[in-house]
């Protein structure tokens, strides 16, 4: 039986479940991401992405699975980050973080639990992901991200997405993915407060961001990050990556979103 | 003269959102972040009437003055 008949067999109207997808890939031998390469080439949509429907089509849910995102960071933003773009369907993540988990990232890291302190947090992410969507290929990197290693640590990222937590990593980023020619998604948070905005090559919107920066943390050295800030900032960064990877709507490009959740007032700055 | 100052996030706190403060002429930005007690090393971004300043500039009359905080969490 060929993968077409198979296909046209298993699927109903155009949606194919795990279970056949699974006997897909035992019966042609094929890899996870294989396979569903092959199911989406053929106009037909895994279950798991039925409500991805209609705002993302078949054949974008495609150019999802064949994109690459680095996550540098896989801590407060991070962890969000990577869930997000595994349910979305984003094929390849590079996930960097040198750090193991400690009892004060239960508060907010969604990547985070008890039987999970003392565990790196790239291992977390990896088998967090494996668990959601098994076609999602994750490379974990257990370093901090410098400019010494980055292009390293980034190659053939379609995209990468700043979830540091301190100001000169972001700052060498943000300098590697110019060089790389690869966009940047950033996004920072302190207490009720954050920031996201989205870098073309060639835009120099975070040195703006942090021109007078002179050393050591921004505000959130006071004010900490609760549960819901992260997950807020996140999700509009993943929102920006969404966009970018499909080349849809207008990015934040140029412009700051500035958030406050303490007055729910979100003003956007020009940059 | 007066100066509007806008400030942003935890800036706010304990002062003001956004009020039209009165400064001698030729007044730097630096002098006004001084004057409310806001550290140094925790600003951000300037703006004046939209565009990115600096510190040294000085202000003019009728002029809009956004602070905003430096936010690095992650």
């Amino acid at each position: 039986m060929s993968v077409k008949r198979f296909l046209a067999e298993k699927a109903e109207g155009i949606l194919l479940n795990w279970a056949d997808q699974r006997e897909m890939m035992a019966r042609f031998e094929l890899e996870c991401c294989t396979a569903e390469e092959l199911i989406l080439q053929s106009g037909y949509l895994p279950t798991r992405y039925q409500r991805n429907q209609q705002m993302i089509s078949t054949e974008q849910q495609l150019q999802l699975l064949q994109s690459k995102v680095a996550v540098v960071g896989c801590g407060g933003l991070g962890g969000y980050i990577l869930e997000e773009l595994a349910r979305l369907g984003v094929g390849q993540i590079v996930a960097i973080d040198p750090d193991l988990f400690e009892e004060s990232n239960l508060n907010r890291q969604l990547l985070s639990s008890l039987k999970l302190l003392g565990t790196a947090k790239v291992d977390a992410a990896v088998a967090r992901i494996a668990e959601i969507n098994p076609v999602v290929r994750v490379c974990p990197i257990a370093e901090a991200f410098d400019k010494k290693n980055g292009e390293k640590m980034l190659a053939a990222a379609d995209l990468v997405i700043d979830a540091v937590d301190n100001i000169p990593a972001r700052l060498d980023l943000a300098e590697t993915c110019t060089q790389m020619n690869i966009p940047l998604v950033h996004g920072a948070i302190a207490g009720w407060f954050g920031q996201v905005v989205t870098v073309f090559p060639g835009e120099q919107t975070l040195q703006k961001l942090y021109a007078n920066w002179s050393g050591g943390k921004g505000i959130e050295a006071g004010l900490g990050n609760p549960s819901f800030t992260p997950a807020v900032a996140a999700s509009l960064q993943v929102a920006e990556a969404c966009k970018l990877l499909l080349g849809q709507g207008e990015p934040l490009q140029g412009k700051m979103l500035s958030i406050n959740l303490l007055d729910m007032q979100f003003d956007e700055i020009p940059l | 003269m007066k100066v509007n100052v806008k400030l942003f996030a935890s800036f706010q706190t304990g002062r003001f959102k956004q009020e039209t403060r009165e400064y001698p002429e030729q007044t730097l930005i630096g002098t006004v972040i001084d004057e409310l007690n806001i550290p140094a090393g925790e600003v951000g971004i300037l703006l004046l009437n939209a565009v990115h300043a600096k510190p040294e500039q000085p202000l003019s009359e009728g002029d809009l003055l956004a602070i905003f905080p430096l936010v690095g969490g992650g």
